[in-house]
């Protein structure tokens, strides 16, 4: 099981993949021996490119994107990334010590940003997600779709060529999520980044993504993909968006019953 | 469909409904008035300790008690207290016994938390002497007077090996439990962001085992108090100065109950008085900031 996480890449595959994950596997051990949760996926993420990975609870969907992240070993295969990726989780995961601007503060400091500089690009990434006067505000202050953007703002600090997305919105009410979604959409085509979108929600994947990619569950298979060429600016209501969203929702479906058959 | 007719003033429109939602959604918190943090928070206390002292008079004036060597009155006690603070000896004994208190203390913080941190992140040391340390919690540090005494002597030494060993298990332990309940969240977190090793202790693990260390440190004070009283009363001996361990137990060979008194209530109010004005301010504020003080 060969394992190489290229870090920073400088080679031209560095340039023709944001990340390319081939012929991956990964089982943890279980009561009933080993259990298979993914089962040789390979997927390409084109530089900023917005891919969305949708699955039911099982596929394995969160695992890969940890495998991807590098928080995790594949049991198989080989990821590539361009660089470190950043993620996002369904909660913020802003650090509660730190105010607002502080916890972006952090994630420059740790990439090596000198310190005279930190201050001015955190209150940049602030304004890029649209909280200007948050700089000083403790994470409890914020509201879920401010820490969000918060959270947002702080994985773009990274300045990584991929962003990594684990359901960041699946804990928000409806009104915000959806603008959200039109506030990712007008970051990622701002930034040019490559972002993997992990989702279980049928709407959302087609509504963000260039590409929609359907895993089975146990153990997770690429069952289908779909490209997504509706232009922006899209609405969860959309004509379009909605007849896709059933296509691929049929397709979600038969995933799903094929596990009640056996 | 819709979405054509908003292409044009889409922006403007994104940014104008996050300005609305970030308004309904933001939480306004002012400051409790004045009037009633009195009423809630100083006024019941005071109603208790006045209760407390009523009864105690009542239990003298109506001779439900009538030997004043076993009860004295309130206002006995009270003559002590003034005669001591009027012969200049008052401050003495609180200053013997709380500079001893605190210096110990500094030193018990400064072999607890690394010996905590030791104890949460190293496998083999947590394995080794992580249910020793939570044993030492339950064994009462007046146990330690005794060999303290043997080894060291009767001097202050002793004092501060006793308030060591009560003490250090408690900021330890409140150090690892913090460690262990930091959220695995922060830290994956974190390493996505590149905190790893010693930086990820730095600048995710002790920050956020803050609260538990404050807790643990807060407990760490009051064994502190407790052990010193403990080494306080069993050694007493004139050359070490007059502490209110060796108050009370002056009082005690004189058969003087109101100095007993005096000395009790000394030793309850400083170790009050300690832990409302440093830790208790020290974890409001640790806990304030992040959100987890709920206000009552």
């Amino acid at each position: 099981m060969a394992t190489t996480l290229a870090k920073a890449a400088d080679g031209t595959e560095a340039a023709t993949h944001a990340a390319r994950i081939e012929h991956v596997s990964k089982w943890y051990p279980g009561p009933a021996g080993q259990q298979l949760v993914l089962d040789d996926i390979s997927l390409d993420v084109a530089p900023g490119e917005f891919v969305t990975l949708l699955g039911a609870s099982g596929c394995g969907k969160s695992t890969l994107l940890n495998l991807v992240a590098g928080l995790d070993r594949p049991s198989g295969g080989t990821i590539t990334t361009d660089g470190r990726p950043a993620l996002m989780f369904q909660e913020h995961a802003l650090f509660p010590w730190l105010t607002a601007g502080k916890n972006i503060e952090l994630a420059l400091k740790l990439r090596g940003v000198a310190k005279g500089e930190r201050r001015g690009r955190a209150e940049e990434l602030l304004e890029l997600v649209r909280l200007k006067g948050a700089y000083g505000k403790r994470v409890h202050e914020l509201s879920g779709g401010m820490r969000q953007r918060v959270a947002m703002a702080r994985a773009l600090a990274q300045e990584s060529k991929l962003l990594l997305m684990d359901e960041p919105f699946a804990a928000l009410d409806a009104i915000t999520r959806d603008v959200l979604h039109d506030e990712l959409t007008r970051i990622w085509r701002e930034t040019q980044l490559s972002v993997l979108f992990v989702t279980h929600n049928v709407r959302e994947a087609v509504r963000l993504a260039q590409r929609v990619v359907l895993l089975s569950s146990r153990p997770g298979r690429v069952a289908r993909q779909w490209t997504v060429d509706i232009p922006h600016p899209r609405r969860i209501e959309d004509t379009a968006v909605a007849e896709l969203s059933v296509e691929i929702t049929e397709q979600l479906r038969g995933e799903i019953r094929r596990h009640g058959q056996h | 469909m819709a979405s054509t007719d908003t292409t044009a003033k889409d922006g403007s429109d994104l940014a104008g409904l996050e300005a609305g939602l970030d308004a309904l959604e933001t939480v306004q918190t002012g400051r409790r008035p004045l009037r009633q943090t009195l009423v809630e928070k100083v006024l019941p206390p005071v109603v208790a300790v006045a209760l407390v002292l009523g009864v105690w008079q009542a239990l003298v004036s109506f001779r439900i008690v009538d030997d004043p060597t076993k009860l004295p009155s309130p206002g006995a006690v009270w003559d002590v207290v003034r005669q001591a603070w009027l012969q200049g000896e008052l401050l003495g004994y609180i200053w013997t016994s709380v500079s001893r208190g605190l210096l110990g203390f500094f030193f018990a913080l400064l072999i607890g938390t690394p010996l905590g941190l030791l104890v949460a992140r190293v496998k083999f040391v947590r394995a080794a002497i992580g249910p020793i340390l939570s044993g030492l919690q339950s064994l009462p540090s007046v146990a330690w007077v005794p060999p303290a005494v043997i080894w060291l002597g009767l001097n202050n030494q002793m004092m501060y090996a006793v308030i060591l060993l009560g003490a250090v298990p408690s900021i330890a332990n409140g150090l690892v439990s913090g460690v262990d309940q930091v959220p695995p969240l922060f830290l994956r977190a974190g390493r996505t962001l590149g905190a790893t090793g010693l930086k990820g202790t730095w600048h995710i693990v002790l920050p956020a085992a803050l609260p538990g260390y404050v807790a643990g440190l807060k407990q760490g004070w009051a064994f502190s108090w407790r052990s010193l009283m403990a080494a306080e009363i069993i050694a007493s001996f004139p050359d070490l100065g007059v502490g209110l361990g060796q108050l009370l137990e002056n009082g005690r060979n004189a058969s003087d109950m109101a100095m007993v008194f005096e000395a009790i209530l000394l030793i309850l109010t400083v170790g009050i008085a300690i832990d409302l004005l440093i830790f208790s301010p020290l974890e409001r504020w640790v806990l304030r900031s992040r959100g987890l003080l709920v206000k009552g």
